[in-house]
């Protein structure tokens, strides 16, 4: 059996610049910037304070209110990253106008979400549990409320999908590899709609804690929070952490015709490939990068010089130029016909949500022939033929656009996205 | 109500979700409040913490409606 064709009919959001993908999308091509100082809790003695957290709300103009998602008596049992995934998850089978009711619609529709860390603020929360008030007093939700797949479990069971139910955990790559093996599951005939993505709420003191005692975090602007993520810039000192989800209806091409489906885009290419060179740090020569592009190339049957735009994994990290070495590359000579930007830059880095909510923003990118901004670009540390679309968003044509998402441990995965033009 | 059966009926609201009148003595957790296995598990706790009680697995297996729990804390207090 050859490989079906596969594509976006669905998509679904909750981003540090809004709940929703049509409001996340209009404040981030405006410039709208997520970043600020942490009030929640106590950041006085954390290195980084700052984080671009969700605006949570009553759910009017574009603020999240978990209330609108699940039941309060729901949310106690689990981690906010389930809730986060439930939300753009309802939001993207809304959007796809797809509710399977018969018992071969439930079955040909699967889910794929995975989390990067999961619930890691219910974990330290149990482990208090059980030194202060012993095991007893463990709640019988805690492992169900914590486990990454609990994500894509959840969704499941609301919309009764009873395809394929999976998960991924590849730190910043998740949401990419989600998507990109979700796909690949289509494709190869064991699912007709699969309900893919990322979702994290990473930002607790044990996180920004351990994440800047391993240097990933920006430290030195926390008192001008919104000018942290400032991916490529001399300035640049590690990421900002964010939150959210990111969700896709992914569809078998004739299945979504036949319903006549709205298509964002085609799922073309999808890249895998592994470093081998340290835990935390990308390899010096960009290796791991270029081959997993380069396999997402191939794979959609298309050359560097077909790429319209780029959204970067770019986290505002030494790693940052790293990638675009590896992009330049495999480019060559057409550098300058590209727009390549890090929408890091504005909403922070989701973990592994990222990968999703960057494939959405991506696939928007070629709806709306528009290239999100590289917010806080003053200065670039390096030089380069390809457009890094500083400051504003650039109104161009794009066709085909390639999102990159790279790892601790050494995970990369990339994902091409060409728009559909009806045959 | 006793003041034990006012507090075991606050914490049913509240774990569970559900309205007060459907609360009453007889109600059954599963069958008439939508709980699960594990809600009944956490409901338990729940009543431990509040009431200062220890309630063994077998005791908590044959709790079954809120009359039962209200029963079973007024003769641990007893």
């Amino acid at each position: 059996m050859g490989m079906r064709r596969v594509v976006i009919t669905g998509t679904g959001m909750v981003s540090p610049l809004g709940c929703g993908t049509e409001v996340s999308w209009s404040r981030l091509v405006a410039g709208g910037n997520a970043a600020r100082k942490v009030t929640e809790f106590e950041v006085e003695d954390l290195p980084a304070k700052i984080a671009c957290r969700i605006p949570f709300g009553d759910g009017s103009d574009g603020t999240f209110n978990a209330d609108d998602w699940m039941e309060p008596k729901e949310q106690r049992k689990i981690d906010p990253f389930i809730v986060y995934a439930m939300a753009a998850a309802d939001m993207a089978l809304a959007d796809a106008g797809w509710k399977p009711e018969s018992n071969e619609d439930q079955i040909a529709t699967g889910v794929l979400i995975g989390s990067g860390i999961g619930g890691l603020e219910g974990i330290v929360e149990g482990g208090y549990t059980l030194r202060d008030k012993g095991p007893r007093r463990l709640s019988p939700f805690f492992i169900p409320g914590r486990l990454i797949n609990l994500a894509s479990g959840q969704v499941s069971i609301r919309h009764k999908l009873r395809g394929p139910n999976h998960s991924v955990v590849t730190a910043c790559s998740t949401g990419a590899h989600a998507i990109g093996d979700a796909s690949r599951l289509i494709a190869l005939g064991d699912a007709d709609v699969m309900v893919a993505g990322g979702t994290e709420s990473p930002i607790c003191r044990i996180s920004l804690a351990g994440f800047a005692a391993c240097k990933a975090l920006s430290t030195q602007h926390n008192d001008n929070p919104e000018k942290a993520s400032r991916p490529y810039d001399a300035d640049r000192d590690g990421f900002v952490m964010g939150e959210g989800a990111g969700i896709v209806i992914l569809e078998e091409l004739e299945h979504a015709k036949a319903r006549g489906a709205k298509i964002y885009a085609e799922v073309v290419g999808y890249g895998l490939s592994g470093d081998a060179f340290h835990i935390t740090a990308p390899s010096e020569d960009g290796d791991g990068a270029y081959r997993c592009i380069q396999m997402a190339l191939k794979r959609a049957g298309l050359t560097a010089a077909d790429v319209d735009y780029i959204n970067a994994h770019g986290t505002s990290t030494m790693a940052d130029t790293i990638e675009l070495g590896a992009v330049e590359r495999l480019v060559g000579g057409s550098a300058s016909k590209i727009s390549m930007s890090s929408t890091k830059s504005a909403i922070g880095h989701l973990l592994g949500a990222a990968g999703a909510v960057e494939a959405i923003f991506s696939a928007l990118a070629i709806r709306d022939n528009i290239a999100p901004p590289t917010l806080n670009l003053d200065n670039p540390s390096v030089e380069t033929k390809i457009d890094l679309v500083p400051h504003v968003a650039r109104k161009r044509e794009i066709n085909v656009a390639l999102s990159n998402s790279f790892g601790f441990g050494g995970t990369n995965a990339s994902l091409v996205l060409r728009r559909y033009q009806g045959h | 109500m006793s003041d034990i059966a006012e507090r075991v009926k606050k914490i049913v609201i509240d774990h569970l979700g559900v309205d007060a009148e459907k609360v009453s003595e007889g109600a059954s957790f599963i069958d008439d409040l939508g709980a699960d296995s594990l809600d009944t598990v956490e409901l338990v706790m729940a009543f431990e913490e509040e009431f200062g009680v220890e309630i063994p697995d077998d005791a908590a297996d044959s709790i079954l409606t809120v009359g039962d729990a209200v029963k079973f804390i007024e003769k641990a207090q007893a």
